[in-house]
């Protein structure tokens, strides 16, 4: 990190070193494009994570469906988008699980930015 | 010699192609997003120009953090989309192209300007939206698409004047070609959002608005903000904005924008398409 880097709150900026920290996490991820390597991880979660070399913490986040800690654990919210995915879970319900808000008002918070502006 | 006819800005999120194979378009939800469209299919139906530009991202389906470009052009005769992983229908393959292809590889290397350059590769979202988006029903496939794959996932990322600046070079690539087509320019996805990390579901839609104008009058004005500016000022993926100042880049002309639209939010963004003329 460079001094002109910027802090922002409740921002993980995915640069090299969570790069390098969190590639065999986001290599897992990655195989989720895969139906098959969807499947396989789903009979055995643990042993997936190990045929790609998680390290504990990581496993343990996965298996808690813990996405903030995935991502401070350098997983990058594009693979960790595969891994929700096949979960179940949309854009939204991510945001709801980051942020302490069930679905529905994490949908309504959007909202208060936009369309819902002007409606109190 | 071949010109650039006018350029396009859109989403390219998933939800949108979803909300399309679900046919949700005239729902409460979706209808004043997909206003934004017909005048520009009616354009796009007047013009019928023969090959598209496509400033994009690909988010993980074939630029892993083993081997991925700063910048990408494709230079193949069809691209494949593939299974992302979570669920929106895969699309038939896009028509490539390979002669203004390679005459913008050329003229961009001999600019200063290294992409890699790619023969093989599949296009995500970022890219099959939008076509989807223009041509409802599949109907893409007369047109020719040069993919350019700009990185917006892994700092370090290049810089919004550099993606300008690529934008100005391969408009002229393309002015220096020799041939009569017509080239369409897209600029995709954005615009604010954010997805990951406890600030999840920012949205600034007076800077989206502010961007929209700007990237019409006075583009250069938008190029002076760092990758960490738009982050802090429109969420971690609002660096996305990069993809339509690269698409304004190749507009070297007087621009014109003819039309307009903006909804916040569609999923977990504020979502802005404009049809812009390079007269």
């Amino acid at each position: 990190m460079t001094e002109k880097d910027k802090e922002i709150w409740g921002t993980i900026k995915f640069d090299g070193a969570m790069a390098t920290k969190g590639y065999a996490l986001n290599k897992m991820c990655f195989s989720f494009n895969n139906a098959e390597a969807r499947d396989e991880f789903k009979k055995d979660e643990a042993a997936y994570c190990d045929k790609f070399g998680l390290t504990p913490e990581q496993k343990e986040a996965v298996i808690n469906r813990d996405i903030l800690e995935l991502e401070r654990l350098g997983g990058s919210i594009y693979y960790l988008a595969k891994f929700a995915g096949l979960l179940g879970l949309n854009v939204q319900d991510v945001g709801g699980i980051q942020t302490g808000r069930t679905t529905e008002e994490f949908k309504a918070y959007l909202d208060s930015q936009g369309r819902g502006k002007n409606n109190g | 010699m071949a010109k650039i006819i006018g350029g396009i800005t859109t989403s390219h999120i998933p939800a949108i192609g979803i909300a399309m194979d679900k046919g949700l378009e005239d729902t409460p939800y979706w209808k004043d997003f997909f206003a934004g469209y017909p005048p520009i299919r009616e354009w796009l139906g007047e013009q019928k120009p023969d090959i598209a530009i496509v400033f994009y991202n690909d988010h993980g389906l074939e630029m892993f953090l083993d081997k991925k470009p700063t910048f990408a052009l494709g230079c193949a005769p069809r691209y494949e989309n593939a299974d992302e992983g979570w669920g929106i229908a895969t699309i038939p393959p896009v028509t490539g192209e390979t002669e203004l292809s390679w005459h913008i590889a050329n003229e961009l290397i001999e600019h200063d300007f290294d992409p890699t350059i790619c023969q093989d590769i599949k296009v995500d979202h970022g890219l099959t939206v939008p076509l989807s988006l223009m041509y409802p029903g599949h109907k893409y496939q007369h047109l020719k698409v040069i993919p350019v794959c700009i990185n917006c996932e892994r700092y370090p990322m290049p810089k919004p004047s550099r993606c300008y600046a690529l934008g100005q070079a391969i408009g002229r690539a393309v002015e220096s070609f020799a041939g009569d087509q017509k080239v369409v320019v897209f600029g995709t996805g954005g615009l604010s959002h954010q997805l990951d990390g406890e600030r999840a579901g920012f949205i600034n839609a007076d800077f989206d608005n502010e961007c929209m104008d700007k990237l019409v009058s006075d583009p250069e004005a938008l190029t002076r903000y760092s990758n960490d500016d738009l982050v802090e000022i429109a969420g971690a993926q609002g660096v996305e904005l990069n993809m339509w100042l690269a698409m304004r880049g190749c507009m070297l002309r007087n621009v014109q924008e003819v039309h307009r639209n903006y909804v916040a939010p569609i999923s977990n963004t504020g979502a802005g398409t404009q049809l812009l003329l390079n007269e």
